[in-house]
């Protein structure tokens, strides 16, 4: 062989050139051993290795990460030898997407924030870990009792993708429409029960000289949580199941088309303040905290974004959205529910056991508790608000998720199917400003659920 | 001797070769790989599709939209910018204080100017709207973003006003090299000013112009930071502001379709590598020798 030394440097500098122009984007890292199993005891149930470290990722957005440094302190108690390694970050997405690639992610993530990953794409590709597990240890504050049954209904099933629970959501999220009680007061005004006695009561409202109603029109989603909320009080589970699992004709639905004209009816009657269509959310909000507008949809996470600028003695409050019919499939109290924060575990961690144990302490009530008061937001921990004094605000959210009970809904499609939300975002913008009527909304959007089904590249969910 | 210059030439340039070819080829590189997978983000092993990726674009209706408004706006912004650019710089020969006023928005980045312009578009208490309730134009207001026939037209006019001081001083800069004799002696054998513009100092300059264009016509296949920040949805309302940018984004960070985001990048480069060789084509002239 004839095998000059330049030769042989060519040769190796272009392997090493290939080598790193291969080593791309997708590359999959070393396969590290974990730290296993330890020993299960009553007093381990999860088998938590005695001194294994523990890299936790948080979100650090309007929540902060106190909650979870606290979540921390406390395994800390149990189990000394454990190394914390805490990390409150934003663009959560940025930081681990290549970690998730490469497959040597820390051990617990809350994937949240404007950045995040897409959960439905981790899911898909077998990322995360099965937190069944957790769900059936003993909870920290009454070992008597399942974590599973120390949660809000319909938290698990909110992280369950294809039966199996993936995903822990942290804080409550509900929707419904914003009032001032100190306005409503002044004038007499008493928040309505249906949609009918809703336009009657904008009527009156803009004859004292205010705009009824006000929307983050520059993202079309806010107005979407009315309409949606509506269809599913009027067509029931049914409808809300028919919607996320595609079915045909689910968005042309007699209770869907109902919802749609019953927002449609804002625009048309001018209840809405003119201009809303190009405000912000920051906007649109301020000028509802100014007294200039009666009514702004949005989720419970309003008062806290609102804080600097809400005059004192304004006392917000939330109200389910109303009923659309008088003969409205689910019951009165019936409100839009989900859950934020996603707490969830690597499949392919170095200490699963760890981020199982992390979250037990992250749900239990005493680290819930704090959770309130530091993050002001509701956790999906069943009576962590109890004995506590909450803001008008707060107090409101927490009294229509007790009086809703099991009747809480939530829609998947946004998660799983992001397409098609933005097709119902983009057609609810064009319906609220009367530039479509809701017949050739639903038409629209049907469209786009159909084309989605039909999307071989898109993964589908069932529920 | 010479050998220890070439060892010294290697030395020098090893470092800045390999952070060019790690961080600007390889990514170029890795994007073409991917736009032949299915690859969403997570994924460790992506499935080769070949070119299906590269079909779907073209039954996409975000993608022909955006192929669409980019088409407008390089059909619109370069020419615009140009002649505002040259009329300014020929008005305002010799006043050196009117070139940096116009040069100020080119010290602002997009985020902020894009920002700004949100707030003079705003519907009720925005400046634009304002200014024409203070001319007793009421009927005029408008929510200038929320408008699907006016939307893409506000953000062209950013793209415009934020680009137009930069070419200003560079045409200022070339008329200056005209010299002044050829002018003068143009405007004694009886040429008007505007005659004078076009036959003598728009050809002389004509390299500077050439440049706009190219720089202009790269731009306008942009604008994606504009869009994202500026309207509403965004790329709304109802797509009428949609970017190629912006469906390259969506696809990737809000779809989690990573391979065909890149699909889309490839695309986009090469559309803005033909526009750009064939605006070098038709902008080329004789080129006038200044002695």
């Amino acid at each position: 062989m004839n095998l000059t030394r330049r030769g042989a440097l060519l040769s190796a500098a272009a392997a090493a050139a290939a080598t790193s122009l291969a080593a791309c984007a997708t590359s999959g890292g070393g396969n590290d051993e974990g730290a296993g199993k330890g020993d299960v005891s009553a007093e381990n149930p999860l088998g938590v290795p005695a001194d294994a470290g523990l890299e936790v990722v948080v979100f650090k957005g309007g929540y902060g990460d106190q909650y979870a440094i606290d979540a921390g302190t406390r395994l800390k108690e149990k189990h000394p030898k454990v190394a914390i390694d805490h990390k409150g970050i934003q663009g959560v997405g940025e930081v681990l997407q290549p970690r998730f690639v490469a497959d040597s992610p820390p051990d617990v993530v809350d994937n949240s924030g404007a950045g995040r990953l897409d959960l439905a794409t981790l899911v898909a590709s077998g990322k995360l870990k099965d937190l069944s597990e957790l769900l059936d240890a003993p909870a920290v504050d009454d070992p008597g009792k399942k974590v599973r049954d120390t949660l809000l209904p319909g938290v698990i099933e909110d992280g369950t993708f294809d039966g199996k629970p993936l995903v822990l959501n942290y804080s409550s999220v509900l929707w419904g429409v914003w009032y001032s009680k100190t306005l409503f007061d002044r004038h007499g005004w008493t928040f309505p029960k249906t949609w009918d006695e809703m336009l009657t009561l904008n009527d009156e409202i803009r004859k004292a000289g205010l705009a009824p109603w006000t929307w983050q029109g520059k993202y079309p989603e806010y107005l979407n949580d009315p309409l949606l909320s509506m269809a599913a009080k009027a067509g029931g589970f049914d409808l809300v199941k028919a919607v996320d699992n595609l079915d045909s004709g689910a968005w042309q639905s007699p209770a869907m088309l109902a919802a749609a004209e019953a927002i449609h009816q804002l625009a048309v009657r001018g209840h809405i303040l003119p201009g809303s269509e190009g405000l912000s959310h920051t906007e649109a909000q301020n000028a509802w905290c100014k007294g200039q507008v009666a009514f702004i949809p949005c989720g419970s996470w309003l008062e806290g974004e609102q804080q600097k600028v809400t005059p004192a003695g304004f006392d917000m409050v939330m109200a389910p959205v109303p009923a659309l019919t008088g003969s409205d499939k689910l019951a009165d109290g019936a409100v839009m529910a989900a859950s934020s924060e996603s707490y969830l575990v690597p499949a392919k961690a170095k200490n699963p056991q760890g981020g199982l144990e992390f979250l037990r302490f992250l749900f239990s009530k005493q680290v819930a508790r704090g959770f309130v008061e530091s993050a002001k937001a509701l956790p999906v921990v069943a009576g962590a608000t109890d004995g506590l004094t909450l803001t008008s605000g707060l107090g409101s959210v927490a009294e229509a998720a007790k009086a809703a009970g099991p009747n809480m809904f939530s829609y998947k499609f946004r998660t799983w199917y992001a397409p098609l939300s933005k097709a119902v975002d983009d057609a609810t913008g064009e319906l609220a400003t009367k530039r479509i009527n809701p017949q050739q909304w639903a038409e629209r959007v049907q469209k786009a659920a159909d084309a989605v089904a039909k999307d071989s590249s898109v993964v589908k969910h069932k529920r | 001797m010479r050998h220890g210059k070439y060892r010294f030439l290697v030395g020098a340039l090893i470092v800045p070769l390999a952070l060019y070819g790690v961080f600007v080829l390889s990514p170029y590189v890795q994007a073409f790989q991917l736009s032949l997978t299915n690859w969403n983000g997570v994924d460790s092993a992506p499935e080769f599709i070949g070119l299906e990726n590269f079909s779907r674009l073209w039954s996409d209706p975000l993608f022909l939209a955006g192929l669409r408004h980019n088409g407008l706006m390089l059909l619109v912004v370069p020419l615009a910018v140009i002649a505002v650019a040259l009329a300014l710089a020929a008005a305002t020969k010799g006043t050196r204080v009117y070139r940096v006023v116009y040069f100020f928005p080119q010290l602002l980045s997009v985020a902020i100017i894009a920002v700004l312009w949100q707030f003079v578009y705003t519907p009720n208490s925005g400046l634009l709207n304002g200014a024409l309730s203070a001319l007793g134009l009421d009927s005029w207001r408008r929510s200038w973003l929320a408008e699907p026939d006016l939307a893409l037209w506000c953000v062209i006019v950013v793209m415009i006003w934020s680009s137009v001081g930069f070419y200003v001083v560079l045409f200022s800069a070339a008329m200056e090299s005209v010299p002044e004799d050829i002018t003068e002696a143009a405007a004694i054998d009886g040429a008007g000013p505007v005659t004078v513009f076009r036959r003598i100092t728009l050809p002389l300059i004509w390299e500077s112009v050439q440049v706009g264009w190219i720089y202009l016509g790269i731009a306008a296949l942009d604008g994606f930071a504009l869009v994202q920040i500026m309207t509403v949805g965004p790329g709304g309302p109802d797509n009428s502001t949609e970017v190629m940018g912006l469906g390259l984004y969506r696809s990737a960070f809000n779809f989690a379709k990573f391979g065909y985001a890149s699909a889309m990048g490839v695309t986009i480069f090469f559309l803005t590598l033909s526009i750009a060789v064939l605006l070098l084509r038709v902008t080329r002239r004789e080129r006038v020798e200044l002695a």
